[in-house]
């Protein structure tokens, strides 16, 4: 996965063909992928080999590839399709038949691919730095996971056995404060917009805030109560064909969430951003891990189902899969679809209106706003739709892993979200989701595996084990790509233009468009052609 | 519940709180200064804090044998803190943010955020390599005894505090001791000196700064240079006062003295002292919340435990970034176009 070059928009020479490179590539790959997982092959002289753990990550890491240079790689249309669907739908789920763990491999990589694009809207597209944004995904896992989990009954009877004054009025009371403050809250930013916050309209902002709060807690305890005598019949949580309201009701969880944390906090900007979002998702982790009749603490709740469908089921069992492996090759698709809908919102949002306005903030904030550019709503609605795509994956994670605790969604995930999206390219849509499967076969299989190689060394102890060096491996990527190479590894076309444009000409305007993020925009940005000398009187304290 | 349980038991949350408190000041003082000079959150000042802790550990372990006085080798320790993490920080700031002076705020942010994470497994790996991950400090027997545990061995304030039942350890007033040294040849350099003057026009305008004749790159450097030092102290402080520390554990008190910082008013040094005084204070209430429900016979009280002691400084940078985000004593700017 070395030889990744963005395309460039002035060569002399367009690419050569590579249709039979491609399906070569696929063929050869595909076999090393499916032979290396047969157990029959295992078994043979060459099983040593195939079992070592870093030849593992190598292959699944070559067959990988095959998808990205269907992507990259000027070829016939048909064989690209042909490896790009073959991989994913045919070979992938085959090889996962034998080892299921490639499955899990997969799902995983989807998740954080459809975490990385929605991250990449709110940092790569808006240019707002959330350092929190982990949140949202145990916004959606929790969703789905209190309810479809014994969880439910528990707070149920707790509930029934403590129901204080609660009663219908309650709910009334609690549904009443609920809109009122919410769209009191929805008008007072409405206002601010036009006219300057004072001091009054903060506090007032504060108290509806509270109200706010209130309500919720009002409204979901008297609906406990009000359901108490259902406990027993939810033993193991709500019936698994939920699953499908559940999926919208996470997104629209997870965006709900995503405004009330951005309301507050979207006037601020760049860093003071990025550390009051870092802040916001460690009181929602805090939280996870204190509310214990909600969340069962730090114990985690499990075990959280998954959806049923039958059909499905008798089909993998149909193509030989095994009765255990039903709801991964079940999730498996299904993340497959999500991610492909993902990206196709994506990319028909970046060519919208509402795309180029958050282009526009990101590059210069004030200009958009001069140009008519509504700054808190676009904010808003960047930060909701991130943060409705890691609900949604929240969500199935709860239902593959079977067991969420808070610790699944502290700020080191939020990190590693992030470099996924400055590795491949902030912006970039294949950029990020080759971004997220780099760190997370180096994660998932590339540092356990060294790990693993290196349990026996006598001289590397316990504590130096390289399977647990992922913040090395994430600070490395943040540092190396923001000095080396800020656009990533495969940018945006747009930005690739705008750095042409400036390599070509002298541009003197380049030091009043210090953008929130446009990294790369011109010589003065670009650290690798930095002048080597140090300019002091270029860049403004501002 | 009667006043006289409850006063004594409240001076010495304030008192625990303020001792805290120093430690969080001083850390603050390290991100308001690099604030102040380049509008940067230095991210990686949390791992900064924790070399300092780690060498001061490194010190007190080897010195352990050795028979010579505690606060020798608790000088040699802050010594080596500050050499090590001021020079830690000139380094970082050379390598990850000088060649990204001109780029896009949050460019250097990210790459904050990058060599804050690879000194942590960089910290982990080198005491892993011995065997260590958690470091217990080994402090020198007279540092852990109770301060004016006799009426005799003791005269004036200590007196005092003994009278209004004020409960300390040495190791506390050592602590205290040392931020106020350090706080104060801080201030005098700041204010008083060529070089102070020379950091103190280059935070306000670098261009002007420059035209001026002052090397502002240099001037930058030394900021770093002081505020790595200022970590390396707090980090020993840090580790003297929690006892127990690994490579990882600089990220909670890094917020939280960020935390700090922010509610003093970020760029200004005497709202960093203020803002960690209060946090640690703050902080000290809630984790005694518990404690004092019981007292007060609140059963709502009673359920907050400790572990929202780190909540609450969240939900007060949260707050503060609403409503105040200049801080208590900062300066309001409004954004130029």
């Amino acid at each position: 996965m070395t030889a990744i070059n963005p395309t460039q928009p002035n060569r002399a020479k367009p690419a050569p063909d590579r249709t039979i490179l491609l399906i070569l590539f696929f063929v050869v790959t595909s076999a090393l992928l499916l032979s290396s997982h047969n157990q029959a092959v295992l078994n043979g002289s060459l099983g040593g080999l195939l079992r070592n753990p870093i030849f593992e990550a190598l292959v699944v890491s070559l067959f990988l590839a095959n998808v990205l240079f269907a992507y990259l790689w000027r070829a016939a249309p048909w064989a690209r399709a042909l490896v790009g669907i073959g991989s994913l739908l045919l070979v992938l789920p085959m090889a996962g038949r034998e080892d299921t763990s490639l499955l899990d491999l997969s799902i995983q990589i989807m998740i954080f691919s459809a975490l990385a694009l929605g991250l990449n809207i709110v940092v790569g597209l808006a240019g707002l730095l959330d350092l929190g944004y982990v949140a949202f995904f145990a916004v959606g896992a929790y969703t789905w996971g209190i309810f479809a989990s014994p969880r439910l009954s528990s707070i149920l009877k707790y509930y029934g056995e403590n129901p204080g004054a609660t009663n219908a009025a309650t709910l009334a009371i609690g549904l009443f404060l609920l809109v009122v403050t919410a769209a009191s809250m929805i008008y007072m930013r409405r206002m601010s917009d036009k006219t300057a916050p004072t001091r009054l309209s903060s506090w007032a902002f504060g108290l509806a805030s509270f109200g706010l709060l209130a309500g919720i807690i009002l409204t979901v305890r008297a609906i406990a109560v009000l359901g108490a005598s259902n406990a027993a019949g939810l033993a193991t949580g709500i019936d698994s064909n939920f699953f499908w309201l559940f999926l919208a009701l996470s997104i629209m969880a997870a965006a709900i969430v995503g405004v009330l944390i951005g309301l507050p906090v979207l006037k601020l900007k760049g860093d003071y951003l990025a550390i009051i979002t870092l802040g916001l998702g460690e009181v929602i982790r805090v939280l996870a891990n204190n509310l214990d009749l909600y969340t069962a603490g730090s114990q985690g709740i499990t075990p959280i189902k998954s959806a049923a469908v039958p059909w499905f089921n008798s089909l993998a069992g149909f193509l030989g899969f095994s009765e255990d492996q039903y709801y991964l090759l079940f999730l498996y698709v299904l993340v497959l679809v999500v991610v492909g809908v993902i990206l196709l919102v994506n990319v028909r949002l970046d060519r919208s209106r509402i795309g180029r306005a958050w282009i526009a903030i990101r590059d210069d904030e004030v200009a958009a706003q001069a140009m008519g550019v509504p700054l808190v709503q676009t904010k808003l609605i960047a930060f909701a739709t991130g943060a409705s795509f890691a609900g949604v994956m929240g969500m199935i994670f709860a239902a593959k892993q079977t067991f969420i605790s808070p610790e699944s969604f502290n700020l080191f995930q939020s990190i590693g979200v992030l470099s996924m999206v400055i590795l491949g390219g902030m912006g970039s849509f294949p950029g990020v989701i080759l971004g997220a499967t780099v760190v997370t076969l180096l994660n998932l299989r590339i540092l356990p595996g060294l790990g693993e190689a290196t349990a026996n060394i006598p001289w590397i102890p316990q504590q130096v084990n390289p399977g647990q060096l992922q913040r090395l491996v994430f600070g490395v990527i943040l540092v190396t790509i923001m000095l080396l190479r800020p656009e990533g590894l495969l940018p945006n076309k747009r930005r690739v233009l705008e750095l042409h444009h400036d390599e070509n000409q002298e541009d003197d305007s380049a030091e009043g468009n210090a953008g929130a993020l446009g990294t790369g925009t011109g010589d003065v940005y670009s650290p690798g052609k930095a002048p080597t000398k140090e300019n002091d009187r270029s860049g403004g304290a501002k | 519940m009667d006043l006289a349980t409850l006063l004594p038991f409240l001076v010495n949350v304030i008192v625990g709180g303020l001792v805290l408190g120093f430690v969080y000041a001083i850390i603050a003082l390290g991100y308001t200064m690099v604030y102040g000079v380049l509008q940067l959150i230095n991210f990686a000042h949390s791992e900064v804090f924790v070399t300092g802790a780690v060498v001061g550990f490194e010190v007190f372990r080897i010195l352990a044998p050795n028979p010579m006085n505690g606060y020798l080798k608790l000088l040699i320790a802050l010594v080596s803190a500050m050499l090590i993490s001021g020079g830690l920080n000139v380094l970082i700031e050379r390598l990850a943010y000088r060649p990204l002076r001109n780029a896009p705020k949050l460019v250097p942010l990210i790459t904050a955020i990058g060599v804050s994470l690879i000194l942590q497994d960089v910290l982990r790996v080198i005491e892993g390599f011995q065997g260590r991950f958690d470091l217990t400090y080994t402090l020198p027997d007279a540092f852990g005894v109770k301060f004016c545990a006799a009426e005799s061995s003791c005269v004036g304030v200590g007196n005092f505090l003994r009278t209004i039942g004020v409960d300390l350890q040495v190791k506390d007033v050592i602590l205290i001791v040392v931020a106020l040294l350090s706080l104060t040849v801080l201030n005098y350099v700041v204010n008083r000196t060529r070089l102070g003057k020379a950091i103190r026009a280059v935070a306000q305008d670098r261009v002007t700064a420059g035209l001026m004749g002052i090397d502002s790159n240099l001037m930058i450097s030394a900021t770093f240079l002081i505020g790595g030092a200022l970590g390396g102290i707090s980090g020993v402080l840090y580790g003297m006062k929690v006892g127990t520390l690994n490579a990882y554990s600089g990220f909670e008190p890094g917020l939280v003295a960020f935390t700090a910082a922010v509610l003093g008013g970020i760029g200004s040094i005497p709202g960093a002292v203020l803002g960690g005084l209060l946090i640690g204070v703050i902080q000290k209430l809630v984790s005694v919340m518990s404690v004092l429900g019981d007292l007060v016979g609140s059963k709502n009280l009673a359920t907050i435990d400790d572990s929202y002691s780190k909540m609450g400084a969240f939900v007060v940078l949260v707050l503060i970034l609403i409503f105040k985000p200049t801080g208590l004593l900062g300066k309001s700017n409004t954004e130029k176009v």
